[in-house]
């Protein structure tokens, strides 16, 4: 098969919708378009029956009951529903108080955790930001040193998003559960492409996307338990009482029956993706580090997705890589905050060097990747960075010898 | 984002790339101007060196840089202007005429504004090397 340009490389962004989902969803736009919540008439009961056929796909996904699953608009949603939601339901004080009790995440969680623990910190609650060692992995020690009595909220994600590493979840779930403090997770990254069992994995709340797992844009799932314990949030968008009280408004149909059948297709096909990106995404790394010096691929060496490669190309800027290898779409740092000039702050946060974190890429492949343009990506990388090293104040300086970082660089 | 057709030309044949030889050689060379401007966790860097005659022109010039292919742009444009300059013509380049030349976007500015500090730098260290007097009012501009 020829190859055809530009390449996708970006799938940890967002996935290119599968066609048999797209024909899944085909009918709820024109045939049975009707309201999930109109209760009189055949319009509504069969918009009614599909979202509940995609409630069954999402839960046996991730091993839930049906009624566990809350649809929203996305992981964005899920995560401020679930940390907004679980914190203000289990608050220790009412409104305009202090001390309203204690919330655990890290600091390299994805901005829509970060950004509602900041306002949870503003309104009187009391946040553990952990910072996880250069590897990026969070482990169950981490949260354990940082449990207190008044502890109400854990929330650490699966997989990071920029670098592709996985947290210690089922043990940090296992040791809420002994704790009794309620343990969310944003696995965005993680569910349809690894195997989920919110029961043996010890999961309170789970959020996850259906556009990162092939399905449409704009539809999610958050994941409520309702056994062992039950857990109850405070709904953030009032109105109508849909989705159990917890997300109000009509249901978005189309998507919902989208993601159900996306989620049912990567639980058909799991093993065999997983075992195929795995070994494109080896090619991948082990290629870029035998053909290039100052190369280092980011994150913890075993505890990785297969899907995602975040490498560093020491002395070369990331702009001008991506520039050079434009028909590769992917991305510096993350997608979003790539209109910045600013180095990705995970990285930043692990300690990695600001010369090695300017210029990282984050590869990310999909279904669709091919072994193809796996060995177009590596060529084109390899001249690119060649290019720019001839080009490299920086790369000159550390072939003299001269540490780069103990220059004292006039900043602008 | 979109480069300009000119910006993508720089970034895949750029003018003038390299060096009259390593830090330490250039260090010793009285001929020879050395600017460096910018810093690694900026995301840019740039080198520029000008082989200057006893008649203060501009022989030669070469330049490295470390950053955006608006940066790589920017920096081999101006070698290629003051290529056979004088000095006191090398310091009347202003940024926003390479800002102009490479239609580049505002937040591409400081890139501009790199190249023109670069010139300055260079003849500076020139000048420093040969006990010249910095040429007034120019160089005090670029102090910002």
């Amino acid at each position: 098969m020829a190859l055809k340009l530009p390449i996708y490389m970006d799938n940890a962004a967002t996935t290119r919708t599968d066609p048999r989902v797209v024909e899944a969803m085909l009918p709820y736009f024109t045939e049975k378009f009707g309201n999930a919540a109109s209760r009189n008439h055949v319009f509504g009961w069969d918009a009614e029956d599909g979202v509940e056929t995609a409630r069954e796909q999402a839960a046996a996904l991730v091993g839930a009951s049906s009624k566990e699953i809350i649809w929203t608009s996305g992981s964005t949603e899920s995560n401020n529903l679930a940390i907004k939601g679980a914190a203000r339901m289990y608050a220790k004080g009412p409104e305009g108080t202090k001390n309203r009790g204690h919330i655990i995440t890290c600091v390299i969680e994805h901005k829509a955790v970060l950004d509602p623990c900041k306002r949870l910190e503003r309104e009187g609650f009391d946040v553990t930001w952990i910072s996880p060692p250069a590897d990026g992995v969070v482990t169950r020690q981490m949260i354990a040193d940082a449990i207190r009595p008044d502890t109400i909220l854990v929330s650490i994600m699966w997989v990071n998003n920029e670098i592709g590493t996985i947290n210690e979840v089922p043990e940090i779930g296992k040791l809420c559960h002994e704790k009794g403090i309620i343990f969310h997770t944003d696995a965005t990254q993680w569910v349809g492409k690894m195997p989920t069992d919110v029961e043996r994995d010890c999961i309170d709340l789970m959020s996850w996307s259906s556009h990162k797992i092939y399905g449409p844009k704009g539809v999610g799932a958050l994941y409520v338990r309702r056994r062992n314990p039950r857990v109850r949030l405070e709904a953030i968008i009032d109105g109508g009482g849909h989705e159990r009280g917890m997300r109000s408004g009509t249901l978005n149909v189309t998507g919902v029956v989208g993601f159900g059948k996306a989620c049912e297709l990567c639980r058909e096909g799991m093993d065999a993706d997983r075992e195929r990106l795995y070994s494109l995404k080896q090619k991948l790394e082990r290629e870029l580090l035998s053909r290039l010096e100052v190369v280092q691929v980011n994150g913890h060496a075993d505890r990785r997705v297969p899907h995602i490669a975040n490498i560093s190309f020491g002395y070369v800027e990331g702009e001008s890589l991506l520039m050079g290898i434009k028909d590769i779409a992917c991305s510096s740092g993350s997608a979003c905050t790539s209109a910045s000039l600013e180095p990705s702050y995970v990285l930043k946060n692990l300690g990695i060097g600001d010369e090695l974190a300017h210029s990282s890429l984050r590869l990310s492949i999909g279904r669709w990747t091919t072994e193809a343009e796996i060995d177009y990506a590596i060529q084109a990388i390899e001249k690119s960075v060649q290019h720019l090293r001839t080009l490299s104040p920086l790369w000159d300086l550390f072939k003299e010898g001269i540490d780069v970082s103990k220059i004292e660089w006039q900043s602008h | 984002m979109a480069y300009s057709d000119k910006v993508i030309d720089h970034y895949q044949h750029p003018r003038n790339v390299g060096s009259f030889g390593t830090s330490k050689d250039v260090a010793a060379r009285r001929d020879i101007g050395v600017g460096i401007v910018g810093a690694p966790e900026c995301g840019d860097v740039m080198q520029l060196q000008l082989r200057i005659s006893d008649e203060g022109v501009i022989e030669d010039a070469k330049f490295k840089c470390f950053g955006c292919g608006s940066a790589i742009a920017s920096s081999s444009l101006a070698t290629e202007w003051i290529k056979g300059r004088t000095i006191d013509e090398a310091l009347t380049i202003r940024n926003t005429q390479i800002v102009e030349e490479l239609s580049l976007p505002p937040v591409k500015i400081h890139c501009s504004v790199l190249a023109e500090d670069s010139i300055r730098s260079a003849i500076a260290d020139f000048q420093k090397k040969n006990g010249l007097a910095a040429a007034k009012a120019e160089t005090d501009a670029a102090a910002h």
